[in-house]
């Protein structure tokens, strides 16, 4: 175990660390009506939105007459009938980083997917004959669609006036960024080994929640407007519901159900701004679903991006300088562009720590292309893909083990990095010290498990294959310092359990789960003694939402806090009734108990009396917690690859990774997180890319041309945890969401290298892409044997 | 036009409309059980129902043909008072993030623990590859499969 435990760790833990049943886990299990779909209501309409075939286009005429005379059309949206109020749909806190850029709908579209209108109408399919019943006369405009040339400004895509937030309109930027720590040139100049402005690509791919974008709305008996969606952030769409539709923020109840699946994509508002003016206007609930192929092209993506990377090392391998050049295509808007820029760089550079300049320039840049937003990971997953390929390539240069390189240079408990403070997201970042890690046992462990010495630089043959092996580390960050926020509300009931309300919003990873192992751990009671609401606007208390690697750190912060603030209640309560002082009591096992005197007390009992019989109140607290700082998760990544040589197919044979995430709350729900997060990073790795048209036009939006990878396509995955305590976490935790993403890709890059000695700097590694990349190599190889 | 089927075990009569897929049929009279807002192309698997026991997503098939057929959908599998193995397993091995995927799947692994007398790991990954879940990762839910078949082989003994 890491040397980083301290003793807390030793302190025997009830319920955290053990597998508790899943809350929702049987009640998805036998198909329960949970999701936002699920429910029916009586005379709903539906709404369907008609989207832009040109990646930039202004809109000279909408004629719906011919749609308004089919029977069933109610309503039908455009610029020419709704408030122009510019915003974001970027679900952040608030005022959001992202630019204002956004219309509910402009007299402009800027990408093949844009909304032009929406229909509302009594069923899907009138909705839809609707759609194409309406004629739009565009005014075809000259579109750009990559980042370089859209900053030579020669085509503008946002040249309304009501725009704030955007760093330069003239030339499509959306967010700059440069830092400069020490001096870059110099240490880079004196440097004895060089990597210079190596260059890697990164491709749009989409999150596929299994779930599309899903949004019912309808009026309650009180006038409230109810808006029952899938979201990650429900606080945050109800506040920019109440800005944009001009409706007053308390009669507005968002509903987060359970969620199918988000990684990112829903911490955006793309469907319930349209879905609630449809029931405000009509009257009526209505309801409005993405298609898959609407899923692709009109929600979010992960930027397309183009990074270079510099680094200097002296002659040992210890890192100088680090440069990191990142320019990100953002699509038509603007949104989570500054946040995810600065994470390119802020959740990186830290890693190695031991240069002493350190140079991060970037741009997050607008082109007619659909929208990039949050996806798991959030810029972190590029900036890793090409800092962690060119330290490989540093090693090579060097002529050391690259897992030696990175052990040299990679941050260590109790040291810290000028990048934290200096970025943070979309503006300066906080000073952190790492006070837990075992990132190098992480790496001492996983070299063993893959048989690191077994296989590198073997080149093992086997017919036509070729294997070889890679690796990469990184780290992340727990929720956004000094701005994410979260509460927790508890109270005791007359059977002795405890009601636990978040914020917090689960999509599916547990946290509602995880949040009452905490509140049950720091009371003192057993996990079915807690039942949880989650993500009630008007319910439930504010959090800022499921993003940022923050619900198991920021809000179980909350719920820890809310749990010891009960606890005192609880104890001071049961010290009237028992005549003790509260010091002296403790809660254990459903019972208040005197150490002093062994007398005792149970919780029913104290619930009870206090609903019926003895100094009468509800026993309840409500806590809230911001966090302070941002603890990174650290991660090695090994990966084993056989590359077919004849086909281009690269085959992952085992992955295996090792992870210090503090105090492990759930080691089932912590693994499916790691894994579902690795697989995720293999698709991206491997088979995903979103491909378009030179016009813009995304020509493979359905899951048969874009490749998810299913169960034949995995590898054996070997996850493993070295448990620290992170100090500033409830019971020593720290994220999981996030962080394995990241890893795959470079560690693959890696492996082929390994394997065949050519470096792949553009991703996916599609077998056509690594088939041309080998046969080049054995034509060049060939006409040099000629000559 | 009114079609008549079993639905898990019970004889049912419902309209339905011209052109309508089985899958919406079921949707809206209530099986909500069968999930998917999502491809209706028969590709991510979650919509999957068993029709005369063969496992088939019900978003590409026609209501219209399902007259005199019986269909299980996860309801006629185990509900929340009364759950089926593969169910509770699911639940322990951490197969079940999101869940929305979950329904289908546990169709599928059903059918395959009924079908084939000792699935290997390979058996196994055919069977989910007819599903996407873009939370898991699969490991678990593979790992689940191999416990359930365990169990199985432990009750045959
Ligand atoms: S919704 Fe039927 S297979 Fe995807
Ligand atoms: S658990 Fe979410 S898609 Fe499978």
């Amino acid at each position: 175990m890491s040397k980083t435990v301290k003793e807390e760790i030793f302190i025997e833990k009830k319920v955290i660390g053990k597998n508790v049943e899943k809350y929702d886990g049987l009640p998805l299990a036998v198909g329960n009506p949970l999701f936002t779909d699920d429910i029916f209501l009586p005379n709903m309409l539906y709404g369907k939105f008609l989207l832009s075939p040109y990646p930039h286009a202004e809109i000279v005429e909408i004629d719906e007459s011919e749609a308004l005379k089919i029977p069933g059309v109610k309503l039908i949206l455009s610029y020419k009938n709704t408030p122009r109020i510019p915003h974001t749909t970027a679900g952040q806190g608030y005022p959001e980083p992202s630019p204002y850029d956004h219309f509910m709908f402009d007299k402009k579209v800027r990408y093949v997917g844009d909304r032009v209108c929406a229909v509302c109408a009594e069923s899907i399919e009138i909705a839809e004959e609707a759609i194409s019943k309406i004629k739009v006369t565009y005014k075809e405009l000259p579109y750009v669609l990559d980042p370089e040339e859209a900053m030579k400004g020669e085509v503008i895509i946002h040249d309304e006036e009501e725009t704030t937030g955007i760093y330069d309109k003239k030339r499509n930027i959306i967010s700059h960024v440069e830092l400069n720590i020490g001096d870059f040139e110099k240490d880079f100049s004196k440097s004895y080994y060089k990597i210079e402005k190596e260059f890697f690509i990164t491709q749009p791919v989409q999150h596929t929640p299994i779930e599309t974008h899903i949004a019912i709305t309808y009026f309650d008996e009180y006038g409230n407007l109810v808006v029952r969606t899938s979201t990650q952030v429900p606080f945050h769409i109800r506040r920019i519901l109440s800005r944009i539709l001009e409706f007053p923020m308390n009669k507005i109840r968002v509903i987060k159900p359970r969620v199918g699946g988000g990684f990112g994509v829903k911490q955006e508002m793309v469907l319930e701004d349209v879905c609630a003016l449809m029931t405000i206007r009509t009257k009526r609930p209505v309801r409005i679903e993405y298609t898959r192929k609407e899923e692709f092209i009109a929600s979010r993506l992960r930027h397309p991006s183009k990074i270079w990377i510099s680094l200097g090392a002296d002659k040992s391998g210890k890192l100088n300088a680090i440069q990191m050049k990142v320019l990100l295509n953002n699509g038509g808007y603007g949104t989570h562009g500054p946040t995810v820029l600065f994470n390119s760089g802020s959740k990186t550079l830290p890693l190695y720590n031991k240069a002493e300049s350190v140079s991060f320039i970037g741009d997050a840049v607008y082109t007619n292309l659909p929208v990039s937003g949050a996806f798991r990971g959030y810029g972190a997953t590029n900036g890793y893909f090409a800092l962690e390929s060119a330290m490989d390539d540093l090693a090579e240069l060097i002529g050391i083990d690259p897992i030696e390189l990175r052990k040299i240079n990679h941050i260590k408990e109790g040291e810290t990095s000028p990048v934290f403070e200096k970025l943070g997201e979309g503006r300066e970042g906080v000073v952190q010290y790492i006070e837990s890690s075992a990132l190098s046992e992480c790496i001492d462990l996983g070299k063993k498990i893959i048989e690191w010495e077994r296989w590198r630089g073997k080149r093992v043959r086997n017919g036509s294959f070729v294997r070889g092996v890679g690796m990469a580390i990184m780290m992340q960050g727990s929720g956004i310092p000094l701005i994410d926020m979260a509460s927790a509300r508890v109270k005791l009931n007359d059977d002795g359990t405890f009601h636990l309300f978040v914020g917090a919003t689960d999509i599916g990873t547990g946290s509602d789960t995880v949040l009452a192992q905490i509140l049950a751990e720091e009371i003192g009671v057993s996990y079915d003694k807690v039942k949880v609401y989650s993500s009630d606007t008007d319910f439930t208390p504010f959090d800022t939402g499921a993003y940022a690697s923050s619900t198991t750190y920021v809000s179980g912060g909350a719920v820890q806090k809310a749990g010891k603030l009960i606890k005192e209640k609880i104890l001071e309560y049961a010290a009237k009734i028992l005549e003790e002082y509260p010091e002296d009591l403790k809660i254990e096992d459903d019972f208040v108990i005197s150490q002093l005197t062994q007398k005792r007390i149970s919780l029913r009992e104290i619930g009870e009396k206090s609903f019926y019989s003895f100094e009468q109140e509800q026993i309840e607290v409500t806590a809230s917690f911001v966090s302070p700082k941002s603890p990174p998760p650290f991660a090695a990544h090994f990966v084993l690859i056989d590359v077919d040589l004849e086909t281009g197919k690269i085959i992952p044979i085992k992955y295996v990774a090792i992870n210090d995430i503090g105090t492990v709350v759930h080691p089932n729900l912590a693994k499916g997180q790691v894994i579902g997060s690795i697989v995720q990073g293999l698709g991206y790795a491997l088979t995903e890319e979103l491909i378009y048209s030179n016009r813009g036009v995304p020509l493979n939006p359905n899951f048969l041309d874009y490749k998810v990878l299913t169960a034949l396509d995995i590898p054996e995955i070997i996850v493993k945890f070295i448990e620290t305590y992170e100090p500033t976490g409830p019971f020593g935790l720290k994220s999981v969401a996030e962080i394995n993403i990241n890893g795959p890709a470079p560690a693959i890059r890696n492996a082929f290298l390994d394997a065949t000695g050519i470096k792949l700097n553009s991703l996916p590694f599609t077998p056509e892409k690594v088939f041309k990349v080998i046969n080049k190599i054995k034509i060049e190889v060939k006409k040099n044997l000629h000559n | 036009m009114l079609v008549k089927f079993i639905l898990n075990g019970e004889d049912v009569a419902f309209d339905a409309y011209p052109g309508e897929t089985l899958f919406e049929l079921l949707r809206r009279n209530h099986h909500t059980e069968v999930k998917g807002n999502n491809c209706k192309t028969g590709e991510c698997g979650a919509c999957t129902v068993l029709i005369d026991g063969e496992p088939v997503p019900s978003c590409t098939y026609l209501a219209g043909k399902i007259n005199g057929k019986n269909v299980i959908t996860v309801k006629g599998i185990g509900d929340y008072d009364n759950p089926n193995i593969i169910q509770k397993i699911f639940v322990e091995e951490g197969a079940i993030q999101c869940g929305y995927c979950i329904p289908g799947i546990i169709i599928s692994v059903k059918n395959l623990l009924d079908k084939v007398s000792n699935p290997t790991e390979e058996d196994i990954k055919i069977a989910l590859s007819s599903h996407i879940c873009r939370c898991t990762g699969y490991v678990q839910q593979i790992d689940a499969t191999k416990k359930l078949i365990e169990i199985m082989k432990g009750e045959k003994k």
